[in-house]
């Protein structure tokens, strides 16, 4: 018996409708006929970053979507508390890698489906392994990996001699989050619309909250341990001793009144939503079959249901798209310490890094001013944090490379200072 | 503030796996959830869809309506239906593959179509809490819809093709007690203290103290104070307008500032919270408007013995307000720089004013419940808690019937066809996709060679509709073409999302908690836009 050519079987009936047809709100290089699928099923490659609840919903949607050669990305192993929204997994995966127990579901339950897990951070993977794919799209819920991915897609940007970019390097970041009450979706087309940090004003700043929003205003789980632990311990004192991280039952105080506060100001919930407009945004990617979000979408669902697309605009600036370095207004380098600059990339909305380390070069010869992530560079170079900006040699002008995990590559700040004519003394 | 010993790290199971969604709606609201039975009318992918995010979340029960075999296209678009099972009872298979989500659910299925169920079985949606239904014939849904309608049970009507989705909730009456608002400002009754706490306000003279002890003095004693400051120089009034408040705010400013070397001031938090507050809290608190509009509603004026607790409760806070002049406090205390021991007696202070409201609506509760010869626990005394705590959000709901938009000349459509980009006129269309499967038994669309006639078939239907109505035919072509290119196609992500969606509608209705859809939703995925219509 003859074996039906696979993007001809009944299965893909409803998908086959919708590539094999013109329709009036197609792309308009949208061709419609069975190629489409065969590419869909046969060629086209995604990745999806993260395996928790968003990340599962997304593969099954996907792989019903007519997706095979799906690659999946999770570092963590599967958890009780994870099993009322990850449905791809049983009481027996507990302690199992949440990439690779999706990826056997699915692989068992959609026939020719090929998807391949990775259980590593998404540091540890190299440009090349993020070359591979058409189209990648985030299932979590952490600002810095989306960001580090968001500079990952802009670093594999390849522009001509005459800096015209490369429209085949450009590869598609779909992604959905929670800000605040609202969720979003996003189209993120690397080098060419807004990307993650143009946007990062909508973001709550990551390292320090200022109290006004913590207390008042939380909306993230994290503004609200962060609540407990600054203002609810001290204020309650509930072992008449100072918070101890390793003490398990000072941990589970703080983990249940940060539950109860979350609670109380209703955070989490729309991101699973997300993911589903998601899909359907990959799918419209990959096919061309109608014009994808532009490209930002904002979703409610307190009052009713209630939707909003718009365009976010590509900063000019952006620390992370715009290959300009990021001047910072110095108003004393006399009094400023490396300390204070390194809080500022903290806590400066547009910057929101998370533990930089910095260097420049001075006369030619580079010099580290501050790594905190390898110990011995560390403890030699904590010294200069004490120091101000004129005591380490940093002129006006001064270009410094900060490395952060929020980003794969780098970025260079330049220094400008208020007072003119400074003098090294 | 009382600080309960921790519970022990290892917290119960049930806790721990759903503790996102308790988050969200709370034990008490879980607890209606987990007693809650739902039916499904049709395992499409759409309605599994939907099943899977109210079993993921532990609802009570489930049932499924469905007389179809699976056939290779139900595998392609359902997750649920897996492909050894081809040619199997759809409803079957379902079942058991949803079953597998959630070990705390129960679930059955009825291998037959609702029409038959509909005829055969007496009273069979009595006891459902809500009623979800996917891919029904036109006929079959105005009979259902009304039927529905009459035993009062919720129908929330749901369709997938191609990019459109479509949600529709008939409710006869549906009230919400926590509508959880985005934002609200605290209940803080400055300007009307009660004497326990006008006492203690009163004792703090702010200007007697000294710089230390002015830093940790709670913001609510500032306000107070000037705020009775600003009184005593004008004539007793509270500042209303713009600038009388900024007067009152520059009284706290010029005493809050501390030095701090070189002349430079800085304004004390505390102070800066002061300042805030007067923004927002020293207006007194009116009742809403809507909670006038309900507590004035016939339905809590004029009890009947089948009054729903809503409305006992209603009637008893109607009671509270006519004594009072005032919705009970919420009782609770915003966060606010202050030290431990001020912070804790005032947030003492508040709670108990807070108890002592509940106490007085729950007696009013109680003799009304006596009066009406309910039994006594009728309603517990957790529910007039959590309602006079959420006074000011609670919201009454009262819809129509599905079959009323079947009728000559409705629905009115008039206002919103006058936007040509309106998501109505998908509304419009799949009224006549359905009157079209009625009529030539297929979509519109379904075999290849059929697209260009059926468009020109759905469009005369949809004229004529349109004409019922009393609506000139404006329709765009091009959204006929595109549903006809559909040709009843059901895409897996375009049912993912309008599942989450209707069953997160399913979840508010059960809960009483956030506002539902009312009444109508449409959503294009093409343009990625969705808009609300009330029908
Ligand atoms: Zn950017």
């Amino acid at each position: 018996m003859e074996e039906v050519k696979e993007s001809h079987q009944r299965r893909w009936i409803h998908l086959r409708k919708i590539l094999e047809r013109p329709g009036p709100f197609s792309h308009p290089e949208f061709e419609p006929s069975s190629d489409v699928l065969d590419f869909i099923l046969n060629t086209c490659k995604i990745l999806i970053i993260g395996a928790g609840g968003l990340g599962c919903e997304l593969l099954k949607d996907l792989a019903m979507m007519g997706f095979r050669h799906i690659d999946i990305i999770d570092m963590d192993t599967i958890d009780l508390s994870n099993l009322n929204r990850q449905f791809l997994f049983r009481h027996k995966d507990i302690g199992l890698s949440k990439a690779q127990v999706a990826a056997n579901y699915i692989n068992g339950r959609i026939s020719g489906c090929q998807v391949v897990p990775h259980c590593c951070a998404i540091e540890e993977k190299k440009d090349d392994f993020y070359r591979q794919f058409h189209v990648i799209v985030c299932g979590l819920d952490s600002i810095t990996a989306r960001r580090w991915i968001n500079g990952m897609v802009l670093s594999l940007l390849n522009y001509d001699e005459n800096g015209v970019l490369n429209q085949s390097s450009i590869i598609p970041l779909v992604d959905g989050g929670t800000e605040g009450f609202k969720g979003n979706a996003r189209v993120i087309l690397p080098g060419m619309t807004a990307c993650i940090d143009c946007t990062l004003d909508l973001y709550p700043p990551q390292v320090t909250y200022p109290l006004c929003t913590i207390a008042n205003t939380p909306r993230l789980p994290e503004h609200c341990v962060e609540f407990v632990k600054v203002v609810q311990w001290p204020k309650e004192n509930p072992f008449g001793v100072p918070l101890d991280g390793d003490d398990i039952q000072h941990t589970t105080w703080v983990y249940e009144r940060s539950l109860e506060r979350a609670n109380q100001f209703n955070i989490q919930g729309v991101t699973f939503r997300l993911v589903q407009v998601c899909a359907s945004e990959v799918f419209k990617l990959a096919s061309s079959c109608c014009t994808p979000l532009n490209n930002f979408m904002v979703f409610n669902d307190i009052d009713g249901i209630y939707t909003y697309a718009y365009e976010a605009e590509k900063k000019d600036n952006c620390t992370a798209c715009s290959n300009i370095p990021q001047s910072v207004d110095i108003e004393d380098p006399y009094k400023m310490k490396l300390k204070d600059l390194i809080d500022y990339l903290c806590e400066n909305v547009k910057f929101q890094m998370k533990n930089p380390g910095l260097t420049t070069t001075i006369d030619g010869k580079n010099k580290t001013l501050y790594i905190p992530t390898i110990k011995m560079i560390e403890e030699r170079t904590r010294p200069n944090l004490s120091k101000t900006l004129i005591d380490l040699d940093l002129k006006d002008g001064q270009e410094i490379v900060v490395a952060d995990i929020t980003t794969p590559t780098s970025v260079i700040i330049k220094l400008r200072y208020a007072i003119n004519d400074v003098e090294i003394i | 503030m009382s600080s309960p010993a921790p519970k022990s790290p290892e917290q119960n199971e049930k806790t721990k796996k759903y503790d996102r969604q308790l988050r969200l709606w709370g034990d008490h609201g879980q607890k209606l959830l987990e007693n809650s039975k739902i039916c499904l009318i049709n395992a499409t992918a759409l309605g599994t869809e939907i099943v899977k995010s109210l079993v993921l979340p532990g609802i009570g029960s489930f049932t499924i309506v469905d007389g179809d075999k699976i056939s290779e296209e139900d595998i392609g678009s359902n997750f649920f239906l897996e492909k050894e099972s081809l040619n199997s009872s759809r409803a079957q298979i379902a079942t058991q593959c949803l079953l597998e989500l959630n070990p705390d659910v129960r679930g059955d299925y009825i291998d037959e179509s609702v029409e038959h169920v509909i005829s055969n079985t007496q009273n069979f949606f009595k006891n459902f809490d809500v009623v979800i239904a996917t891919a029904l014939p036109e006929k079959t849904l105005i009979q259902l819809s009304k039927h529905l309608w009459d035993i009062d049970v919720p129908l929330i009507v749901c369709r997938s093709v191609g990019f459109i989705g479509y949600i529709r909730l008939q409710v006869k009456e549906h009230t919400v007690i926590e509508a959880h608002p985005d934002s609200e400002s605290p209940d803080l009754r400055l300007s009307t203290p009660w004497p326990t706490l006008k006492q203690y306000l009163d004792s703090i003279n702010i200007e007697q103290l000294d710089q230390k002890e002015k830093s940790h003095v709670p913001p609510l004693a500032i306000l107070h104070y000037y705020l009775n400051k600003y009184r005593n120089e004008h004539n007793g009034q509270i500042p209303q307008k713009r600038e009388d408040k900024e007067i009152l705010k520059q009284m706290i400013r010029d005493s809050g500032h501390s030095e701090e070397g070189n002349n430079r001031f800085v304004l004390e938090e505390n102070f800066e919270q002061a300042i805030h507050y007067a923004n927002s809290c020293i207006t007194p608190r009116s009742i809403p408007e809507h909670v006038k509009v309900i507590l004035d509603d016939d339905c809590c004026i004029n009890l009947k013995q089948h009054s729903s607790p809503f409305w006992i409760m209603c009637a008893a806070l109607r009671e509270h307000v006519q004594a009072e002049g005032e919705l009970p406090l919420k009782g609770t205390l915003p966060d606010m720089a202050a030290d431990t021991m001020s912070y804790v007696t005032l947030q003492n202070i508040y709670r108990k004013q807070a108890e002592h409201h509940i106490e007085s609506v729950y007696r009013r509760v109680q003799q009304i419940v006596r009066s009406l010869g309910l039994p006594q626990d009728y309603i517990a005394e957790d529910e007039v808690k959590y309602f006079c705590k959420h006074s000011s959000e609670i919201h009454v709901i009262r819809g129509s019937c599905v079959a009323n938009e079947y009728h000559k000349a409705n629905p009115d459509l008039t206002f919103d066809l006058e936007d040509p980009d309106s998501l109505i006129f998908y509304y419009v269309i799949l009224r006549g996709l359905e009157r079209f499967i009625s009529e030539y038994n297929a979509y519109p669309g379904q075999l290849d060679d059929q697209v260009e006639p059926d468009i020109l078939k759905l469009k005369a239907i949809i004229g004529k509709l349109l004409n019922e109505w009393g609506c000139s035919n404006i329709l765009r072509d091009e959204r006929v073409h595109e549903v006809c290119r559909y040709g009843g196609a059901e895409l897996h992500s375009v049912s993912a999302i309008l599942g989450g969606c209707a069953a997160q509608e399913v979840i508010k209705v059960i809960t009483h908690q956030y506002k539902p859809l009312n009444n109508t939703y449409i959503y294009d995925t093409i343009t990625s836009t969705s808009a609300t219509f009330c029908l």
